[in-house]
């Protein structure tokens, strides 16, 4: 007779699933309230939202998504994916912060005219 | 052999329709992807005869246009992205695990009917005039200009699932579905090759996706992405689109490169050399490659501080590639090595394969890229890779795989013959291509300077033998179909499980699962068993 | 499916179901990350036009009623409740509850659609729509016809999201009515599971980043 698939997998129960949802409710109350603070510069709003975000998201995937008592092959998925779209995002910024700070290779030639007539 | 197959087990159309057989499914590929050859090919020759004289020849510059967006998006997404894995691999990968199918069958089929059904976008976009706008797509021209856009973006966008439900099993599969006893280190390298393909067609495709559906919402409702005038960024539709179109050539080179592995050293009679360094490099290419899109992008506006860093990381995807390369020439050095048709793709491929990427050096630094750029030395280099890389490997793997398949075994006569003249008209049609480009030719160009004509007179001679030998294959394989089944289980000798079975093999695989009791290359072993 | 006797739903090619159930996971995991890097391009397509035309994003995002942002959120992370909740019950051989929860998760779901459509109405009311649809009259910075792009197909994908989700977890009510799943058998559950969970990940960013920051 096959065992219970339970068994072979271990979980968590009603109450940490309730703690998991009460914790994500409190996060989501800081973050809105932390939304209507002014820290001066705006950047600081958004390391603050996307930190909690990230908090709430892990949260989900470790509890709710059970990451944390599955096989290490799933968590390598969910964050290989994370790293790559990490990738995208990192390289495409560097690319369009730097376009106009370094001089392109067919920018103006420096004043006095080319260097050889 | 005598008995039933999975050919013949089920008869009838709708046996083939909605069946879950992985190796059916491999066979539906086949056809598919062979008869979308045909038209990318048939496209390539007409592009190839106007080219014969500079100005018309035999269409117009706007016609000239379509030919060659029509020839590269039908080769690329309906021919290279699946190719291998979707045929090759679907079918032979479950039996080199010893498995009874893949993890998902019912999504295999859904990803053949979802292939079919991107095809059918794309021949509705072809009968509707056609697109103009090169397989790539640019904004700002793409989003503005006329004809079926929308329809063949459709077509690529759909055609992503069926890459990603490929991917999605074979991952699954290949974690899951190994025989007892076999374990990473003991699987064939073949299967390594498409573990790291399906890495690839995982987390690529997606970006394609997002990128075509903000590619049409722009060109549909102006939505100001990617339109300068909107105060978007037309750059940034070259970086998601590369993002995944990069990859997604080691999504058509790692599958080939992953046959070299299997025919090599069967023909060779000698076991594969290095297998760990060609398992790891099938990883770090699969990696690697995802770092370096922007050398796509060396003159489109993009920052020299990003044109470096992608320059520095092209260099280094290079290396696993040569590893691959120098292991597959040791595992040939002091070998028993045998021409049969599948060796001798697979000596091409070498060379080829090895002019392909050293070429792509040259683009891949800055400097020499600024001159290189959209001529046809590029044109010529992506054709050593993609044709004299993936398809000469494909063609490889079909003769190796063919007695398997479907019973029979073709002409070896034959074969040769048009292994060579696949061979003498793929260098006569691409390597003018590289003179011309180191000279100037710009590519997608339907007028030329006079200078260029007998390059371009050559080219198209090359690509008239590159037909002829497409056809004698054509030819001799079609007609090894009207024979009687006469191939044995294990006609070249191979030591990985797929030869255990009978050819063509029963629906279920194998009878009981089979045991490991040798490795994948261990030739040996299968002398002292007969 | 096939029913072997004693193993619900055992596949052919399978050895036991515990290789079935874990092949399953994989398969969705993966799926799952396909998502994430589908929504994460817009993502990245919203953070590069945001730091390019910071003022009319900032200016635009005011046009967003951050207490029905809230409210969503709200709902969204209640539903994932529930739908662990219907896993475990599964899990535990409690069909009752296993219904009961997945109804509930249903009705969030079209609660949050709901909610949903009474933002909408206001955009389209006040004309601020995406791309060339965009009228709202009496603007001081230009452009924020851009934000508006964004706000619709994000939330617009993440909507279709929803009813795909709202489609899989009805499919698993009905097979949960025909007693199909126990304890030896919840794979569906599960796996349909994790996909609304995904959901509530991509609503867990989507919410900071269009209604919250400046």
């Amino acid at each position: 007779m096959s065992p219970d698939l339970s068994q072979t997998h271990p979980h968590g129960g009603p109450k940490l699933y309730a703690a998991v949802l009460a914790a994500l409710l409190v996060l989501t109350g800081i973050t809105v309230t932390s939304s209507y603070i002014d820290f001066g510069s705006p950047a600081v709003n958004v390391v603050i939202a996307l930190v909690i975000a990230s908090i709430k998201a892990s949260l989900v995937a470790l509890y709710f998504m059970h990451l944390r008592y599955d096989k290490p092959v799933l968590s390598v998925i969910f964050v290989g994916g994370l790293f790559f779209l990490g990738l995208l995002l990192m390289l495409t910024m560097i690319d369009a912060g730097s376009r106009d700070s370094v001089p392109s290779w067919n920018s103006k030639p420096p004043a006095g005219g080319p260097v050889a007539r | 052999m005598k008995g039933t197959n999975y050919l013949t087990e089920t008869r009838g159309l709708k046996s083939w329709l909605f069946t879950l057989d992985h190796k059916r499914i491999g066979v539906m590929y086949f056809w598919s992807i062979m008869t979308a050859f045909f038209l990318g090919g048939v496209f390539a020759m007409l592009v190839r005869i106007e080219l014969l004289t500079p100005g018309r020849t035999i269409m117009s510059a706007e016609a000239y246009n379509r030919m060659f967006t029509l020839h590269g998006a039908v080769m690329v997404f309906l021919v290279l992205i699946p190719s291998i894995a979707a045929t090759l691999g679907n079918f032979v990968l479950p039996l080199m695990l010893g498995a009874k199918d893949v993890a998902f069958p019912r999504l295999n089929l859904a990803s053949y009917w979802v292939y079919v059904t991107g095809a059918l976008f794309a021949l509705y976009s072809m009968l509707a005039g056609g697109i103009d706008t090169g397989w790539t797509f640019y904004t700002p021209y793409s989003t503005s200009t006329g004809g079926a856009v929308t329809a063949m973006v459709l077509a690529a966008f759909i055609l992503g699932f069926s890459t990603i439900f490929t991917g999605i099993n074979f991952i699954a599969t290949i974690h899951k579905l190994r025989a007892p006893g076999l374990t990473w280190f003991k699987m064939p390298l073949f299967v390594w090759g498409m573990y790291a393909t399906s890495i690839i067609q995982v987390l690529a495709t997606p970006i394609l996706g997002i990128t075509l559906i903000l590619l049409l919402m722009e060109r549909l409702f102006q939505i100001g992405i990617f339109d300068a005038r909107l105060g978007g960024d037309p750059l940034l539709f070259q970086h998601f689109f590369w993002f995944y179109s990069h990859p997604v050539v080691y999504i058509m080179i790692l599958p080939g490169m992953a046959i070299m592995s299997e025919v090599i050293p069967v023909f060779s009679r000698k076991t594969i050399f290095g297998y760990k360094a060609i398992a790891f490099s099938s990883i770090a290419i699969a990696v690697v490659g995802f770092f370096v899109w922007g050398h796509h992008m060396f003159v489109s506006g993009q920052s020299p501080l990003a044109g470096a860093i992608f320059s520095f990381l092209t260099f280094l995807v290079a290396i696993p590639s040569a590893v691959k390369v120098f292991n597959w020439l040791a595992t040939m050095y002091k070998g028993s090595i045998s021409l049969e048709a599948p060796m001798l793709y697979a000596i091409s491929f070498l060379l080829l394969f090895a002019i392909g990427g050293l070429t792509g050096l040259f683009l891949g630094s800055i400097a020499t890229d600024v001159h290189l750029h959209d001529t046809y030395f590029v044109v010529a280099h992506f054709h050593f890779v993609m044709f004299g890389g993936t398809v000469i490997a494909f063609l490889a793997g079909i003769h190796y795989w063919w007695p398997k398949m479907f019973g029979r075994m073709y002409s070896e006569k034959w074969a040769r013959v048009s292994a060579v003249l696949v061979f003498v008209g793929f260098n006569l049609t691409f390597i003018p291509q590289f003179i011309m480009g180191s000279r100037g030719m710009p590519r997608r160009y339907y007028n030329y300077l006079p200078q260029f004509q007998p390059m371009h007179v050559a080219s198209t001679i090359g690509s008239w033998v590159l037909g002829l030998g497409f056809l004698i294959m054509a030819g001799y394989l079609f007609a090894s179909l009207r024979k009687p089944y006469d191939a044995p289980a294990n006609p070249w000798g191979g030591a990985t499980l797929e030869w255990e079975t009978a050819s063509p093999p029963i629906t279920h695989n194998f009878e009981t699962t089979p045991a490991i009791s040798h490795g994948p290359y261990d030739y040996a072993a299968l002398r002292s068993d007969a | 499916m096939s029913r072997t006797a004693g193993e619900p739903f055992l596949q052919h090619h399978f050895a036991t179901p515990e290789q079935q159930f874990e092949a399953g996971k994989i398969g969705m995991w993966l799926f799952l990350v396909t998502e994430i890097l589908l929504f994460g391009g817009l993502f990245v397509g919203y953070g590069l036009m945001r730091s390019r035309n910071p003022a009319a994003f900032s200016e635009a995002h005011h046009h967003l009623d951050r207490i029905l942002g809230l409210l969503n959120t709200v709902v969204l992370l209640v539903s994932s409740f529930t739908m662990v909740m219907a896993v475990h019950a599964a899990r535990t051989d409690r069909r009752k509850r296993l219904i009961a929860f997945l109804a509930l998760t249903l009705v969030f779901a079209g609660v949050f659609l709901g909610i949903k459509y009474i933002e909408y109405s206001h955009k389209f009311h006040e004309g601020l729509l995406p791309g060339k649809f965009y009228s709202h009259k009496g603007d001081t910075v230009p452009g924020q016809f851009q934000f508006f792009s964004f706000y619709f197909m994000m939330t617009g994908l993440h909507g279709i999201h929803i009813l795909g989700g709202m489609g899989a977890i009805l499919w698993v009510l009905r097979r949960s009515v025909q007693g199909h799943f126990s304890s030896r058998y919840y794979t569906p559950v599960d796996l349909v599971g994790l996909y609304w969970h995904l959901v509530d990940l991509i609503w867990i960013y989507l919410f900071p980043l269009l209604y919250l920051i400046r």
